[in-house]
């Protein structure tokens, strides 16, 4: 994109930012329709969750904020290069692996029926009240009813997985719970979410709450919603865990990250997943 | 030999001159967000600042401003646009903004620039990891004072 296009861009958005009476944030997501595969519409704004009062009006998916080319490659399964995590996820889910001799497929049944819905609740509280994102189902299941090794976190076969089950919620409504058990860790998401880290002192909100529809140098910032997770990176050309954009973000503004998987993760990790609320689980982005 | 010992003796007295009159980032002095005086004692060269502010690992002011007078591709607009700044702003008040805007907008999003802390979990540059107990400030006084000395060429 030469200066001269996007200069052209800011023009006609900023007039249309005028026009529709949008706030100090230039938020000027396309005006575009995510329908993949010519049939099933992904629902990409909505109004925001009642708990967002004061802070966000509109919903958007980072998918609105990207260029036609990457914003095509979603639309076709067999554009989208999260299709090959997918196959391969679909595959270690029939596999036998461990001790016990099981696959997923023995205790879940077809991946599409067994896995339907779940990535919309993600994360969420398990069994004994402590809070688990996908990942951790996964490592539960393969160490303790499979006798299998855990995969780590941000492991090719960790992300096929989550790629294979994430899209049985393709165009379900994220649907994650905050209240009950789950407040007190929604609440430390929160507070996360709004802390200025590193030497920046730059918290999530200062870049996708405060400033989502500007440039960051040539970032046009979406409000970092992770309803597309996991996605492709086609700069990195490879999956990107939701923990990972985390480590990056945080990484960014000169600050000591957290590590993937870690406690502080999974409860921002459920924050950020109950703002996106009213969008629909895209199953597998991609992104520039 | 011995004229060695003095030669270095004097290399010490000249850098701790220099470190005397250079103020530390935990020693500035803000008057309402201004700061007057310079941090080297010594005017800064606009040409070097417009290095500072166009390079991404040094002050990276393009990455939220506009700057017509750079080259620098992408410009941001996270930030208002710098053009026409000087007319807007004294010497001391860009100063200020530069060293620590937070005294002049209090809720910014704009980085210190000379500050070392305190910072929530400071990491070390980009790295990711912690920093070292000794972080320095992202500016040196004098990269600062070349910003200052660009900034006042911002004129409409
Ligand atoms: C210095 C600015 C900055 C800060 C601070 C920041 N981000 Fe980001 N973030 C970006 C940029 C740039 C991108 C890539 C473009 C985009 O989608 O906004 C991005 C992308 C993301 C994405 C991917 C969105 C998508 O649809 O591809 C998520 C999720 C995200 N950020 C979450 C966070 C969270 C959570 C925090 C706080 C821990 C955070 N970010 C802090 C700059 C920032
Ligand atoms: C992460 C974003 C960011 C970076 C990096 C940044 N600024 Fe800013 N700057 C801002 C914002 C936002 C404002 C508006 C003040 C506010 O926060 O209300 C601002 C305001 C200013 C102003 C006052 C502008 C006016 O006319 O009112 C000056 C001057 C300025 N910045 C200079 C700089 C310089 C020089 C650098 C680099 C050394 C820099 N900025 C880096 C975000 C940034």
């Amino acid at each position: 994109m030469t200066l001269r296009t996007r200069a052209t861009m800011f023009a006609a958005a900023a007039a249309a930012a005028l026009a529709s009476g949008f706030g100090p944030a230039m938020a000027d997501p396309a005006e575009a329709e995510l329908v993949v595969n010519e049939e099933l519409t992904i629902t990409t704004t909505a109004p925001a969750a009642p708990h967002l009062e004061g802070h966000l009006d509109t919903v958007y998916s980072g998918w609105l904020f990207r260029e036609d080319e990457t914003r095509k490659m979603q639309m076709d399964d067999f554009d989208n290069p999260m299709f090959v995590y997918a196959e391969r996820g679909q595959e270690a889910w029939d596999t036998v692996e461990g001790t016990e001799g099981k696959s997923c497929a023995n205790c879940h049944g077809d991946l599409a029926e067994g896995m339907k819905g779940v990535r919309a609740v993600m994360p969420k509280i398990n069994a004994a009240g402590a809070l688990w994102s996908m990942e951790d189902y996964i490592n539960d299941c393969r160490t303790n009813r499979m006798g299998a090794e855990a995969w780590k976190w941000n492991s090719d076969d960790m992300k096929s997985m989550t790629t294979a089950v994430s899209l049985q919620s393709r165009g379900m409504p994220v649907a994650v719970a905050i209240d009950g058990p789950a407040a007190e860790f929604w609440e430390r998401g929160k507070e996360m979410y709004y802390t200025r880290y590193g030497q920046l002192e730059l918290s999530c909100a200062s870049c996708h709450e405060q400033n989502y529809g500007n440039f960051i140098r040539a970032d046009h910032l979406s409000q970092g919603q992770i309803n597309g997770f996991p996605l492709y990176r086609l700069k990195d050309a490879a999956a990107v865990s939701i923990h990972q954009r985390f480590v990056g973000c945080i990484r960014d503004t000169r600050a000591e990250t957290f590590a993937a998987g870690s406690q502080e993760f999974r409860e921002l990790e459920l924050y950020v997943a109950s703002r996106g609320l009213g969008l629909d689980i895209e199953g597998a982005g991609v992104r520039p | 030999m011995k004229r060695h010992v003095v030669l270095a003796a004097l290399a010490a007295t000249l850098a701790a001159g220099s470190a005397i009159a250079e103020t530390a980032p935990t020693d500035v002095m803000f008057e309402e967000g201004a700061v007057a005086q310079s941090l080297t004692g010594a005017p800064g060269n606009p040409e070097a600042g417009a290095e500072v502010a166009s390079t991404r690992a040094l002050g990276n002011c393009v990455a939220c401003h506009v700057v017509s007078a750079l080259s620098a591709d992408f410009q941001g607009n996270i930030g208002p646009e710098l053009n026409g700044a000087a007319d807007r702003w004294s010497e001391a008040q860009l100063r200020g903004i530069v060293i620590d805007a937070k005294h002049t907008f209090p809720e910014s999003v704009m980085p210190g620039m000379y500050k070392t802390g305190p910072f929530i979990r400071p990491g070390d540059a980009y790295t990711g990891k912690a920093a070292p107990a000794d972080l320095p400030p992202i500016l040196t006084a004098a990269q600062v004072e070349d910003v200052v000395a660009f900034l006042l060429t911002l004129k409409e």
